[in-house]
């Protein structure tokens, strides 16, 4: 009974140690004699284990966000908004823009009756926010009333955009699972530059994609017949401005976009060298209905109906978007409404029923693209693009020699650890030490499994795991010293020992986990490393400090017929 | 059989006054430091480049110096916690990153100066290469923010104490909430006291600390549920002694695996402080500071609380159940029997299956 039960033990544990060593030196290679020698070893661990950017370096990208678009856009939005409100206010405009270029960012309306000046000013004011004058200082001249941003307000303005932009590409870093990268602006304070470096990564111009993605979304109504008239479309820029019968101008409720139907885009369009120019256009209405802001959720999933290699994107949104877009696709059925993306109409489709919280963005997506521009969508639009300015690789940044120094250090304490056990626990001072060295192994490939990357934050995880192991083995073996010191035999003492022991290792490696796992759920950069090490570990230190451990000692009883005394 | 301390007999609770008192002074004194500091118009924390920013100098040599040797220029030069990264695909330019703030001059001239111990900079006009006397040309000189910035601090502080709450509820469930209660206070004192040595001795803080006091938390928590443990255990075999004795005992039998297991830990990372290096010393520090005091507050800090709680749970529960002298109605904690003796009451049974 005992001899079949040390075989089911044996075996388990051949089974593990084999495939945690075939997971650290295969599955890229098969392995040769020369892997176990110290050089082999070492270059084995140096290709299977990512290590962080503290560890081993990786990219330093320095980019600029463009906010003067940023500020050009927002103008452009407050004239277009300052025209619709005096109008709604029955004031007659002879015309009205943005001028924007070099550092004025200004709204400017021609009034068909200068004397009314001030009404209009009053009744623009009302609805539009230019009347905040630390933003908009209001100045007349002739028949123009013009609103220009301050000085103080662009560069708040574009300061704020700043921090959102480092925000938002800070949670797309995060969602695309890259550990720890530094994030910080760069630069004089009004040169909108944020410089990140990250550690090693498969295919960084994907990464630099997704980041750079605008990712704008906008539901939009197509103006034109409904259906079942097909949806309105012009073959020229020019013939859609020239169906609006305003001279050649687009009034201001009106936009004409690029219609890209079907379309291979990635989350940056513009980037794309394969991409067509648009053969359509539309007139859309402006304001949109929503925009990207007002997003919840965004997946990708494959196109129902369409070949397998086809992926749309589902979208859900908030409450208050959920609201908006009822009551407006409610009063709308059967007109067309157009999905937006940076800019260009990606589909057009008419309402049949009333929607509230969700949509599709179809268009001809690869799995790929529609898995980056959901993850895009997801962490919200760039209030600005972005452009790179400077693309380097950098170094270890805690410096190859501090690292050095850093691994002779854990040597050394290791070292001393072992010798020490073997001295003060003699024979089962072996067993604590071969319990070590399979945690030890167990744990790197564990972190070859995951594709978890290595930093010192995640060391210091290892160190607490190696503490902890540590303290397995001397709870047990001071337990069944103990129990030997009571009087009791041999098996029985080991016996007592592991069973009271056990319950101590149980509680605190339980609680250790626990608290873990919120560090690894809800916590970002260090803390993150930190956990992912220290629950790999003492998930394994369960198994090799007890489970291993307790083998060894069967194994070592089951010799003898008797057993008068133990190496402890 | 080489044994350590065997069959101890102190009175660990008798000392708790002398204990609290000093955590109470260590903590004062940290306190103290990080006033002091703040109102001398310097920061309680001696914060590094990741939590402050600084400047980035970018300097390209004809002989690029040993990382170990621009560092030393550096700390020569009063410029102490640099990031030096060298740019691996331009091999004779190197990043320094100081934590020194203002617009670019003042640290572009401090770096400058260091720099100039291995030789003069390149005339502003000339190119390195052309200039046969300089050995090095500062190519660029940015600011740059915070890597960790107000959000990831109050993220990674929001994180942590819900981390405490997971540990608080788990040690409720398999002990009894005072433990969960004392475990988490002892590692608050942990914290708090290594915070104080960082502001007192002006360590600087890094990103790396923050994963250090992390380690700290998991070695206190799990030091005080070794003796909670025992505890535990002893209530269920010795149902007739005092708490008070109960958790003597067991500090006492624990001892040797306390000694034996802090000092190990504490030996290895003595290691890490004496030979890891400028770059690991705020880290390897406070996993030293943690170890001491993770050790130190599982006896003197979480210890005592709890004991000090039970007993006047014990206490509201014998006076509830002498002027009742019945169950109160959905009361778990009342006692049928008020004898003189320790009461065991519904609670202990519980510890003692658990």
């Amino acid at each position: 009974m005992k001899k079949k039960n040390l075989l089911t033990r044996v075996i388990i544990i051949a089974l593990v140690t084999i495939t945690g060593l075939y997971l650290v030196i295969g599955p890229r290679h098969r392995p040769h004699l020369k892997d176990f020698t110290w050089s082999g070893i070492k270059q084995t661990l140096a290709s299977n284990i990512h290590l962080g950017l503290d560890l081993q370096g990786g990219s330093h990208l320095v980019m600029r966000v463009k906010t003067e678009e940023f500020l050009k856009r927002l103008t452009e939005e407050d004239s277009i908004a300052a025209q619709n409100a005096a109008k709604d206010a029955g004031f007659e405009l002879k015309g009205g823009r943005a001028d924007t270029g070099g550092n004025t960012y200004r709204v400017v309306l021609e009034l068909a009756d200068p004397s009314k000046a001030n009404e209009v000013k009053d009744a623009v004011q009302k609805k539009v926010e230019l009347g905040d004058t630390s933003v908009w200082s209001y100045s007349t001249s002739g028949d123009q009333i013009s609103w220009t941003m301050t000085g103080a307000a662009q560069r708040t303005l574009a300061d704020n955009a700043t921090t959102q932009a480092l925000n938002i590409i800070e949670s797309r870093i995060n969602a695309l699972g890259i550990t720890e990268p530094t994030l910080q602006t760069h630069g004089a304070q009004s040169s909108h530059q944020i410089l990140l470096q990250m550690p090693g990564v498969q295919d960084p111009e994907r990464v630099k994609d997704i980041l750079k993605g605008e990712s704008r979304l906008e539901l939009v109504h197509v103006v034109g017949p409904p259906s079942p008239s097909p949806a309105t479309t012009y073959a020229t820029e020019q013939e859609a401005i020239a169906s609006l019968g305003s001279n050649g101008t687009v009034p201001p409720n009106r936009r004409v976009l690029p219609y890209a139907e079907r379309m291979e885009l990635s989350a940056d369009s513009s980037k794309d060298p394969n991409q067509q120019k648009p053969k359509q256009w539309v007139v859309v209405e402006t304001p949109a209905i929503i925009d990207g802001s007002e997003l919840r959720n965004a997946t990708a999933v494959p196109t129902q109906g369409g070949r397998s290699t086809d992926f749309e994107i589902n979208f859900s949104l908030k409450k208050s978007g959920a609201d908006k877009f009822g009551a407006w696709t409610g009063a709308h059925i059967n007109e067309y409404m157009g999905v937006v993306l940076n800019g260009e109409v990606k589909s057009i489709a008419y309402i049949k029923s009333q929607i509230f919280d969700s949509g599709q963005i179809t268009g001809r997506f690869t799995k790929q693209s529609a898995e980056d521009l959901a993850l895009t969508l997801r962490s919200g639009a760039l209030p600005a693009p972005i452009e790179y300015l400077e693309e380097r690789t950098v170094g270890p940044s805690l410096g190859q020699d501090s690292i050095r120094a850093g691994v002779r250090a854990s040597v050394v304490g290791l070292a001393l650890v072992v010798v020490f056990m073997l001295f003060y626990y003699r024979g089962s001072g072996v067993n604590a030490v071969v319990a070590l060295i399979l945690n030890m192994i167990l744990m790197i490939a564990g972190l070859i499994m995951f594709g978890a990357t290595l930093t010192l934050p995640g060391i210091a995880g290892i160190i607490l795991t190696i503490g902890m192991a540590v303290d397995s083995n001397v709870l047990i073996f001071e337990r069944i010293r103990e129990e030997l010191r009571s009087g009791k035999t041999v098996p029985s003492a080991v016996d007592l020992g592991f069973q009271r022991a056990f319950v101590t290792i149980i509680d605190t490696h339980v609680t250790t986990v626990i608290s873990s796992l919120f560090l690894f759920v809800f916590g970002t950069g260090p803390i993150r490393g930190f956990a992912v090490t220290l629950v790999i570990g003492l998930l394994i230190n369960l198994f090799s400090a007890v489970y291993v451990s307790r083998t060894i000692f069967i194994w070592e009883l089951s010799r003898k017929e008797k057993v008068e005394s133990l190496s402890i | 059989m080489f044994q350590v301390l065997h069959d101890v007999n102190i009175d660990w609770l008798g000392n708790r006054l002398w204990f609290i008192g000093v955590s109470v002074l260590l903590m004062l004194a940290g306190l103290g430091a990080a006033i002091i500091h703040q109102a001398t118009g310097r920061q309680a924390f001696n914060l590094g480049v990741d939590f402050k920013g600084g400047t980035v100098v970018t300097a390209k040599f004809k002989q690029r110096p040993h990382d170990d040797a621009i560092r030393n220029a550096l700390t020569s030069k009063g410029i102490r916690d640099a990031v030096v990264q060298p740019i691996t695909d331009k091999p004779d330019t190197v990043l320094i990153k100081v934590p020194l703030e203002g617009e670019g001059q003042d640290g572009r001239a401090r770096v400058r100066e260091a720099l100039n111990t291995f030789g003069p900079e390149t005339q502003p006009a000339q190119e390195l290469e052309s200039d046969p006397n300089a050995a090095y040309k500062i190519i660029g000189t940015d600011a740059v923010g915070a890597i960790a910035g107000a959000q990831l601090r109050n993220k990674a502080v929001a994180v942590t104490l819900a981390a405490l709450v997971g540990i608080l509820i788990y040690i409720g469930a398999r002990f009894e909430w005072t433990y969960g209660a004392a475990a988490v206070i002892a590692v608050f004192h942990d914290v708090l006291v290594t915070l104080g040595f960082f502001s007192l001795f002006q360590i600087e803080v890094s990103l790396n600390v923050i994963a250090a006091l992390l380690t700290l938390v998991g070695f206190s928590v799990n030091d005080t549920i070794v003796v909670f443990d025992r505890i535990r255990e002893n209530r269920k075999l010795h149902r007739r002694d005092s708490l008070y004795k109960i958790t003597n005992d067991s500090i006492n039998q624990t001892l040797s695996r306390t000694v034996i297991t802090s000092g190990l830990v504490f030996l290895s990372v003595l290691a890490m402080v004496l030979f890891g290096g400028e770059v690991l010393r705020g880290f390897s520090l406070a996993l030293l500071i943690g170890v001491v005091f993770g050790t130190y507050s599982s006896v003197a800090i979480a210890s005592p609380i709890m004991v000090w709680w039970e007993q006047r749970i014990e206490a509201a529960n014998r006076a509830a159940t002498l002027s009742f002298n019945q169950p109160i109605k959905g009361g778990v904690r009342s006692s049928t029997k008020p004898t003189g003796r320790e009461p065991i009451t519904p609670r202990a049974r519980k510890a003692g299956r658990a």
